[in-house]
């Protein structure tokens, strides 16, 4: 049982809650996740860990309510439990000075990019963030960010806040306009798809953070299992984080609307 | 397990004169009990255990076939080496309380094996009316469950003899069956045992992998219970290797630590569309079912519910998993088989059972290519057609394709059970372990220890892939060891 201590409404469907987890604030690193399950009679669902507090033994988790599991989280307030948190689950992200590295975040994907834009940045790189999101109410984290990174970029789909267009114009530009050694994206499929496809017609090395249907998140169940580089990879062991330009990123989409129906 | 204590159990007075209360050749008159069961018809449609139970009169009759051999082969054949013939013969006087005490003596889980173990393959097959006489064995299982169970449901549970609390803290990795069975034994010589369980139930296989049908969930949570009026401590959503470190555990004050992590990985075939929706393995299934309900309406976890499932393998969990499909909803549910139904590694029972609720059996057919439609789920599966050639290195028969004989078949679900690979967290996590080529832990199979001084292991991640017994016997090994090298000072 996880106490929830603190409760924030990013946007009407995006809640952030921090919750009490000593032993995994304590031991995640950038990139990792945990296994939540809301009530007795939940289902097992992977979020990233957006931020921890060692001292005061809470992570900070970003959900968006799309399913029935994910509505029920986000229902919960301030003083009630979570049934369950295990973790921190998968390899942490591979962090080291590359140079300058251009960070793509979208919905509620900026959450987990936040703690690899900060650990990017300790390790000496030059830093560059797109936020990107369909209007101006769904862009989260963005003071964090800032405080984080060199440089933000927002787009939006509609342009009521910063600049029109998607995140793969910004990144485009971004590109265009200076040397950029490394990308890493965190988003919806559909946006790391098209990022990827951007980076590799650029060559610049990218890396994805997935986030699939799990069951366990211990590789047990292999319900995760996706296709990078011809080869078969768990997310939940062998990931989160892929070679964006080894990630079958069509069959990923197709296996995300496994229980569609259900939903 | 000495000669002598066997012997020594076996001359006391009671059993001599129960000796004499029955001639042999009577005894070998009896005909071996029948298991009640369900009707097949009735069972699919629910989750309720198969087989019955004994009666008591049943049990006694059955009880009184046993000889009670002077040298009992039975007991060489069970891997946690149960006084078989002193728990069988308290059944016969009528002492079942003490047959029960008897089986908790060397088996944490007594109620559990008398369920799923092997016992045509262990302990029946070593016993005298087999090997000499070429009639039907002591029931031997069914009377361990009937003792286990007329004990449970007394309400006069006994707690085994312990030792005096000695203070030592010992850690347990997983809770499965070798878990459990190194917690009990460790509890009762007086260690203070903490377990640790990544998921959020305790049990490990025996609640996400072993269906309701043949392991009830309330069974194992009374052994559970058992192990925790001894003293052990559970703490679930815990990995060790990622949520605590090995080193962590030495902060804690954990003198020895038992790694009992299981197997991890499902293994998968590598062929065309295995990634379409609808295929998954057994682990997934199985997990989807028992431990989350996805089969119940009020649980949040969805399952896809196929009307033509395909199951591929032959082992025990492929049975549980086919068996599973037809309670699910399945109206055609088969067994895909690539040797023949000799060849089958499930028990026979579990064969038995699935047929007798309309499972089909496909054997000598491989899966080649799964076929999908424009959303991606499964829709039909391509099979070739096998023949048996020649024995190989593990003496079976290997199949061959037949040239050009290939049916395809419609399923829109399928369950690939074709087994595991060892869990790799622990591997992964902690340096300095001898990790075989197949990624299990290597240690002394005498002492279950591994290159690391105060580590020792058991189960599947030692073995790869095996059964609870197998893995509860380990559990067992590596208690006696541990303890000996911490009397010792060697730990």
């Amino acid at each position: 049982m996880n106490k929830i201590v603190e409760k924030e409404y990013f946007s009407e469907n995006v809640v952030k809650l921090v919750v009490e987890a000593p032993l995994i604030a304590k031991a995640r690193k950038a990139g990792h996740f945990v296994i939540v399950r809301a009530c007795e009679k939940g289902e097992r669902i992977p979020l990233t860990i957006a931020q921890a507090d060692e001292e005061k033994g809470t992570i900070t988790l970003v959900i968006q309510a799309v399913g029935k599991s994910t509505k029920k989280i986000c229902a919960l307030n301030v003083g009630d439990y979570l049934c369950d948190v295990v973790g921190p689950l998968g390899q942490a992200t591979h962090i080291e000075k590359v140079g300058t590295v251009l960070c793509c975040g979208g919905g509620v994907g900026v959450a987990p990019l936040l703690p690899i834009v900060e650990a990017m940045k300790a390790a000496g790189n030059r830093v560059v963030v797109i936020l990107a999101a369909r209007t101006k109410d769904l862009i989260i984290l963005e003071e964090q960010m800032r405080a984080a990174a060199d440089e933000v970029i927002i787009m939006t789909d509609d342009g009521s806040y910063g600049n029109k267009g998607l995140v793969t114009n910004g990144a485009e530009e971004v590109i265009n306009r200076e040397k950029v050694d490394m990308c890493v994206t965190i988003g919806p499929a559909i946006m790391m798809k098209f990022v990827s496809l951007l980076t590799k017609k650029y060559e610049i090395p990218t890396v994805v953070s997935l986030n699939t249907i799990m069951v366990d998140g211990t590789g047990m169940c292999g319900a995760c299992r996706i296709t990078v580089g011809g080869q078969t990879k768990f997310v939940c062991v062998d990931g989160p984080e892929f070679d964006a330009h080894q990630v079958d990123f069509d069959e990923m989409l197709m296996r995300l609307s496994s229980y569609k129906e259900v939903e | 397990m000495s000669k002598e204590e066997i012997a020594a159990q076996r001359a006391s007075e009671w059993r001599e004169a129960l000796r004499k209360e029955k001639k042999n050749k009577d005894r070998i008159e009896i005909e071996r009990v029948k298991m009640t069961e369900l009707d097949p018809q009735y069972r699919i449609t629910n989750n309720e255990e198969v087989n019955c139970g004994l009666t008591m009169e049943q049990a006694q009759r059955e009880a009184s076939r046993c000889l009670d051999c002077p040298d009992p082969q039975c007991m060489q054949g069970c891997p946690v080496n149960i006084f078989i013939p002193t728990f069988i013969k308290n059944i016969e006087r009528g002492e079942f309380l003490e047959a029960a005490k008897t089986l908790k003596m060397t088996s944490a889980l007594p109620a559990v094996c008398g369920r799923v173990c092997p016992q045509e393959k262990q302990c029946e097959s070593k016993c005298f009316y087999k090997l000499k006489l070429g009639k039907e064995p002591v029931a031997i299982g069914y009377l361990e469950r009937f003792a286990a169970d007329y004990e449970r449901e007394s309400g006069k549970m006994a707690l085994p003899e312990t030792k005096e609390k000695n203070g030592i803290k010992i850690a347990v990795v997983g809770s499965g069956p070798a878990g459990l069975s190194f917690a009990g034994e460790m509890a009762k010589l007086g260690y203070s045992v903490t377990v640790f369980e990544a998921l959020h139930e305790i049990g490990g296989v025996l609640k996400y992998g072993i269906p309701e049908f043949r392991l009830p969930n309330k069974i194992v949570d009374v052994e559970i219970n058992n192990l925790r009026a001894l003293g052990v401590e559970f703490i679930a959503d815990c990995i060790v290797g990622k949520t605590i470190s090995y080193d962590d555990m030495h902060q804690m004050g954990f003198r020895g630590i038992f790694v009992a992590s299981g197997a991890g990985l499902p293994r998968f075939m590598n062929i065309p569309g295995e990634n379409l929706i609808g295929v998954m393995s057994s682990n997934e299934y199985l997990t989807r079912v028992n431990l989350m309900g996805a089969a119940c309406d009020d649980c949040d976890t969805p399952v896809v519910k196929g009307k033509r499932v395909a199951v591929i393998g032959g082992g025990n969990t492929a049975m549980d998993s086919v068996r599973t499909a037809r309670r699910v909803g399945a109206e055609r549910a088969m067994i895909i088989y690539r040797r023949s139904e000799d060849e089958m590694p499930a028990r026979r029972e579990e064969i038995h059972h699935a047929k007798q609720e309309g499972v089909e059996f496909l054997t000598l057919h491989n899966p080649i290519e799964y076929i999908g439609n424009e959303k991606g789920r499964v829709t039909a599966v391509r099979l070739q057609k096998m023949q048996l050639g020649e024995p190989d290195a593990s003496g079976r028969r290997s199949p061959e394709p037949i040239p050009g004989a290939i049916e395809t078949i419609e399923v829109d679900e399928v369950i690939v059970s074709v087994g595991v690979s060892p869990n790799p967290l622990i591997p992964n996590a902690i340096k300095g372990l001898e990790i075989s080529r197949k990624g299990t832990i290597v240690v002394n199979e005498e002492s279950m220890r591994s290159q690391l001084n105060d580590l020792y292991a058991g189960g599947d991640i030692v073995r790869g892939g095996a059964t609870v017994i197998l893995a509860m016997g380990d559990g067992r090994r590596a208690a006696r060891a541990m303890d000996e090298a911490i009397l010792n000072n060697q730990l």
